[in-house]
């Protein structure tokens, strides 16, 4: 089945073959004692950890940008969204534990002095219910949000500005201490997860492999559909909509169907993003993210889905470096990188191999 | 309210919509009355009366501005008209129907400027258009079948593609994009052909092919052509009906249709 999907995909099979040497080896040098040369530190797979689940954000977003033709400024909410349903369901696990020791409300909500648990609270101390809503709450915005932009038939640059929109009145709600996901402190002093302290060495290296899995099987589930003839015809819309729709399909639907599922690969990864960093706040719906996730794309090389794995690690990477070196120039940098990918590089970092393989796929 | 006070039509409401099986027992496949449609008041179709019977190969020419493309817009449901009926054999109100109802229930377009996927290759544009269930789900499992292969063998056959089954639709020349996008459409197994300005920008060889072409598809399928090149209407030696500012000038072979006076004033008069 595997390979079925995987036939012809040279670059996939390579990736995830890294993917999986990976996940093995960084858990066995992590064990090896500190001062050996090879040993990773635990903030090392903390990090590591992190940027898989912004590789599987990318991912997502290639599959509606590269293949769609859909360029969303606005994964992050849905990204975002998956991440609060983690945080709420971690955030019911402190239990008596906060620092006002109440039993059942979190602690901004007793600081905020209410009497009782909101009604949307409710289910999330039960984890295979909150990682029900980590998929249905993005998917059901996506849904509802690409039900009346593609019927509409909102295309382009105006689809865009909205989906940018989007993710910004969503900030501005969760900045809002009334709606009770803990307005611009978000949620945070998580303490364990499924009875595991989010702390432990052995529970960091467990949500490392969990993302790298989520990641393996993002890619694999999108590469499936890819290869599909909804994957074609997905393409089709993407250089000719008004042909497409002419030989008789639902072109509207289409684009339903694999923007709700790009969205909740977006709430997955966020879902596993927030138990590594222990927070979350609507600091993650600022358009700013979701641009950044775009120009990952972009540098990794649009429509080949490991490109988009390329780009967003190696961004990452290249920002946690800058940051730490030179701090003040990251945004410059990360300018110029984009400019000079645009320009040299019209297929991304992925489109240099293809070059090299021999031209067109 | 006007609709209700016409007596000579059936009321809006009384008309069906859509009905699953075609009636042609009366031999004729569209049916086009009393339409009219206008743009910001130029009316680019004037109380035009259209009949196309089954197996039929029509040419329709007529100057710029005509109405050519608009007619084919509206049988396609692009276009809405003003007022008038456009039925699809007995039973199918075209008129009522979306534009992918209308391809799906076997009337299929080809556009004046080639509109083939330029990224997939000729079997994969083949295999899209092959007719079937479209949706989201069906779509997404779809598996080829050994007889479906074998018609899409079928069809390249007929366009003279075979030999360029796995080339990207974006490196065809001119002629054969143009003969894809009639694959295109043979895959939807259409009742009906509207084939727009097929010959523009061919080389004499291409447009015997596709003479030959389109003579051929007919009798299995209804096709109307709309085309400028007089040379090539000749060829295909059909019936030809010829518009003027939206109406019918006149209807019959080339021969009958050149002599016209009417005509003539047309085209040379002016």
């Amino acid at each position: 089945m595997i390979l079925r999907i995987l036939k012809n995909d040279i670059g996939g099979k390579v990736f995830l073959l890294v993917l999986l040497t990976t996940l093995i080896a960084v858990p066995v040098l992590n064990q090896l004692p500190a001062e050996h040369t090879f040993h990773i530190s635990i903030y090392t797979v903390t990090l590591l950890g992190k940027y898989l689940t912004y590789a599987l954000l990318a991912v997502a977003v290639d599959l509606v940008w590269g293949y769609l033709g859909i360029l969303s400024l606005g994964h992050a909410a849905f990204f975002a969204l998956g991440g609060y349903a983690m945080g709420m369901y971690l955030m019911r696990q402190i239990g008596e534990r906060g620092v006002y020791g109440h039993p059942e409300l979190p602690d901004f909500m007793v600081f905020l002095d209410w009497q009782e648990l909101p009604w949307f609270w409710s289910g999330f101390d039960n984890f295979g219910f909150a990682m029900l809503m980590v998929l249905v709450v993005p998917g059901l915005l996506a849904f509802v949000f690409g039900w009346f932009a593609f019927r509409s038939r909102v295309t382009g640059v105006y689809l865009s500005i909205i989906t940018q929109a989007l993710t910004y009145a969503l900030m501005l709600a969760f900045f809002r201490n009334e709606m009770g996901f803990g307005g611009n402190n978000g949620l945070t002093d998580f303490k364990d997860i499924l009875g595991f302290s989010l702390q432990a060495d052995s529970t960091r290296l467990a949500l490392f492999v969990a993302s790298g899995v989520a990641l393996a099987l993002g890619y694999l589930s999108c590469r499936a559909l890819v290869k599909s003839r909804l994957g074609k015809v997905a393409v089709a819309i993407r250089d000719a909509e008004d042909r497409t729709r002419f030989i008789g399909y639902k072109v509207e639907y289409v684009k339903l169907a694999i923007f709700t599922f790009s969205a909740m690969l977006a709430g997955l990864a966020g879902a596993l993003y927030v138990p590594q960093v222990c927070i979350i706040n609507p600091g993650e719906f600022q358009p700013l993210n979701s641009i950044e996730v775009v120009v990952w794309v972009a540098m990794g090389g649009r429509a080949t889905l490991y490109g988009a794995v390329i780009g967003a690690l190696g961004v990452n990477y290249a920002k946690t470096w800058f940051t730490a070196a030179f701090p003040e120039i990251w945004l410059f940098a990360l300018g110029g990188l984009f400019v000079v990918v645009t320009l040299l590089m019209p297929r991304g970092i992925a489109g240099l191999f293809s070059r090299k393989k021999g031209g067109e796929s | 309210m006007s609709g209700l006070m016409q007596r000579d039509r059936v009321y809006e409401f009384l008309v069906p919509k859509v009905v699953d099986d075609l009636d042609l027992s009366h031999g004729t496949v569209l049916y086009m009355e009393d339409v009219s449609v206008s743009f910001d008041g130029f009316k680019a179709i004037n109380e035009l009366n259209f009949y196309v019977e089954a197996g039929e190969l029509r040419c329709v020419i007529g100057p710029n501005g005509a109405g050519k493309t608009t007619m084919m817009d509206i049988i396609t449901g692009k276009t809405r008209p003003d007022q008038g009926a456009v039925w699809f054999g007995q039973r199918m109100n075209l008129l009522r129907m979306s534009e992918p109802e209308i391809a799906q229930a076997g009337i299929g377009r080809k556009f004046q400027k080639p509109t083939v996927f330029e990224y997939h290759s000729v079997f994969e544009n083949l295999e899209m258009s092959m007719n079937g269930p479209k949706g989201v789900w069906p779509t997404l499992v779809a598996r080829l079948n050994v007889e479906q292969k074998e018609r899409i063998d079928q069809v390249a056959e007929t366009i003279g593609l075979t030999e360029h089954m796995n080339r990207s639709a974006g490196l065809l020349s001119h002629g054969q994009k143009q003969w894809l996008e009639i694959g295109m459409l043979l895959m939807q197994n259409p009742l009906m052909l509207l084939v727009d300005e097929p010959a523009a920008g061919m080389t004499h060889q291409e447009m015997d092919r596709t003479v030959e072409l389109l003579t051929g598809l007919a009798g299995q399928h209804s096709v109307v052509v709309v085309e400028h090149d007089m040379d090539f209407v000749r060829a295909l030696n059909s019936r030809v009906t010829v518009l003027h500012q939206g109406t019918v000038l006149a209807e019959g072979n080339m021969d009958q249709v050149q002599n016209d006076p009417k005509v003539i004033e047309v085209y040379l008069g002016e």
